[in-house]
């Protein structure tokens, strides 16, 4: 079974969100998503200050199996990147939730957050895939 | 053991000659090296022994059952090698004028004609070294086609999520924005989201068919029409073109654009590498834009048309025309089989792919398209395997090594879970096909009682199962004194 903490907020596409007391949205890679990777060589991050639309792809996941694109949950501006990715990409299969975050975005509209998937509806959507 | 460990200073890689005096005396004095190069030193037994054992170690098709799907790996017949090795054509200097040329150039001409007939285009370059120059001059014509219109608003080339990952590369390269098309659960193209996708930025489509899922795209005329009518232009990509090979065509289909890989279809060398040919052909409107060199008969004189006689063509894509000797191989396949040939191709690659299918289903094996018939490839999922046991793809194409197959293509396409790409191609005989069901029922009961077997594996070969994590996250493949690496 795969982890998915109560606290966060999901996406269709396997992101993770946490909201940060300054306002701002940490996203990272489900446990699930890590998971049907495998493990990770390569992460492209996107660039600070950047301007992201809801779904637009910001960054680049790489396996030994596939690369795979990961979306900007909402429209903002990226506040901060993990750059310990690019020496330790396999952060995000040790520590998903933790170490292995992959950016920071500031959201245009704060009430986007409340829009996205709790992590109920996200079990429910990865069941449905039967993997 | 690499080359460099079985150096030692000062050994040279010559036999029983003697020494000879370095015969620098033309080179000025500046202009000599003072360090030696960093070659190994070896003598010329070693270096031949070094490398006949390299080869042993090797897989290839002239030693072993090569199913790798996509990748069309038949036998290449020897007679093609041999007359393309005629002294008249290796020795020909490629920058030699038309008039020495005729035979040669009368070849090329030829196998543009076959080439054009056999896929229902209007014209055909053979100048593309490869399949992804084959790809990237298809969608340079396609904006070449749009910009001469002043059709300027076209920015997105649609490519189905079954794609060769080359196809959204090469329309990145000619600055396009790729829109990924979902497939349905019978593997054919979704039409309703490519409805919903096209419209004026709509510059063309990309698509494999057969495709990738082994299946061919049943509306394919639909899909034409559809991206027609919104102004785009259909780009085929002839990966899969041995499944239809005499049978049916992709101009009759309504493509406009189509590259063909030689290497596969029309049976000239290939894996590690190349060298490879990827001739392209086009509908009549993007026949301008064909890139250079291309060969032309007049009174039956032949002679190349440059960009001189072709002011709108993309230009040329190397120095020369293509890959000369691999042309020529084609070239003779292509006579060698004749238009009855080719469709005995298409029949035998289809029939192999199927009854091998529908053997390893017997076997207890699950077809990822069970209500499709295979085209000249198909794909088996082994999630239920790795479900069960923890046996995965990737560790029943390592243990199938061991018995002296060439494993399938693995994960791929990225649609299917825990996927075998699995294409015997025509020149397989019934008994090999026999033998690849009896292998693989083999490691199915290895998987259920002994996983472990498969998990390790390989066992029998000189490298075992190698890091693929550590070789993606190292790059480092320069050998250096001391095992230093850098």
């Amino acid at each position: 079974m795969s982890n998915i903490p109560q606290e966060l907020r999901y996406t269709e596409t396997h992101e993770w969100i946490r909201l940060e007391e300054d306002g701002t949205l940490t996203v990272g890679i489900t446990d699930h998503a890590q998971h049907l990777l495998g493990d990770i060589v390569f992460v492209e991050l996107p660039e600070e200050g950047e301007e992201c639309a809801a779904g637009d792809d910001v960054a680049v996941v790489e396996s030994v199996k596939a690369a795979s694109d990961v979306y900007a949950p909402v429209t903002g501006e990226i506040a901060a990147i993990n750059t310990k990715l690019t020496d330790t990409p396999e952060l995000i299969n040790q520590d998903p939730y933790g170490e292995g975050w992959i950016f920071r975005v500031k959201p245009m509209d704060p009430e986007d957050y409340d829009a996205l998937m709790d992590a109920d509806a996200y079990q429910e959507r990865i069941s449905e895939e039967g993997e | 053991m690499l080359i460099f460990e079985h150096a030692r200073p000062e050994r040279v890689n010559a036999a029983q000659l003697p020494a000879q005096d370095d015969d620098l005396y033309d080179i000025p004095e500046s202009l000599r090296r003072e360090a030696k190069p960093g070659l190994p030193e070896v003598s010329e037994l070693q270096a031949v022994r070094h490398y006949t054992r390299l080869s042993q170690q090797n897989f290839s098709i002239d030693t072993h059952f090569y199913p790798l799907g996509s990748c069309t790996m038949k036998y290449n017949p020897r007679g093609c090698n041999d007359l393309a090795m005629l002294p008249g054509f290796l020795n020909r200097h490629p920058a030699s004028p038309p008039r020495l040329s005729q035979g040669f150039l009368a070849c090329m001409f030829e196998l543009q004609e076959i080439l054009r007939e056999v896929t229902g285009m209007a014209a055909v370059s053979l100048a593309p070294m490869a399949g992804a120059q084959g790809e990237f001059a298809g969608v340079a014509m396609i904006r070449a086609y749009h910009a001469s219109r002043g059709d300027t608003a076209r920015s997105e080339i649609l490519v189905p999520d079954a794609a060769h990952g080359t196809n959204p590369a090469s329309a990145v390269m000619c600055n396009y924005k790729v829109k990924e098309i979902p497939t349905d659960d019978q593997g054919d193209v979704d039409l309703a989201a490519l409805r919903a996708a096209v419209g004026p930025q709509t510059a063309g489509i990309m698509l494999t068919n057969p495709s990738t899922l082994g299946v061919f795209e049943r509306h394919i005329e639909q899909i034409a029409r559809i991206v027609h009518e919104a102004g785009g232009l259909l780009y085929y990509d002839g990966a899969n073109l041995n499944a239809i090979l005499g049978k049916v065509r992709p101009g009759d289909m309504g493509f406009d654009v189509i590259h063909m890989n030689l290497h596969k279809t029309f049976s000239t060398p290939h894996g590690g590498g190349g060298p490879g040919a990827g001739p392209v052909g086009v509908s009549e409107r993007l026949a301008p834009f064909l890139p250079v060199p291309t060969v032309a008969e007049e009174d039956g004189e032949y002679r190349l048309l440059t960009e001189r006689d072709r002011p709108q063509s993309i230009g040329p894509l190397s120095t020369f025309m293509g890959n000369a000797g691999i042309l020529l191989r084609a070239y003779v396949y292509a006579r060698l089989l004749g238009r009855e040939g080719m469709q005995r191709v298409a029949d035998f690659a289809t029939l192999n792919a199927n009854y091998l299918e529908k053997k390893l289903v017997e076997a207890g094996f699950e077809a990822a398209y069970p209500a499709r018939r295979a085209t000249h490839e198909f794909i088996i999922t082994l999630r239920r395997e790795a479900k069960a046991w923890g046996t995965t793809a990737m560790d029943f194409a390592k243990r199938m090594l061991d018995y002296g197959v060439h494993a399938p293509t693995t994960y791929f396409p990225l649609l299917v879970p825990e996927c075998l790409l699995i294409e015997p191609t025509e020149t397989e005989d019934k008994a090999t096909l026999d033998r690849f069901v009896e292998i693989m029922a083999t490691l199915r009961e290895e998987a259920q009682r002994e996983p472990d077997k498969l998990k390790g594996a390989p066992w029998t070969l000189p490298v075992r199962r190698l890091d693929d994590v550590k070789a993606a996250r190292q790059l480092d493949l320069v050998w250096s004194e001391g095992g230093e690496t850098g």
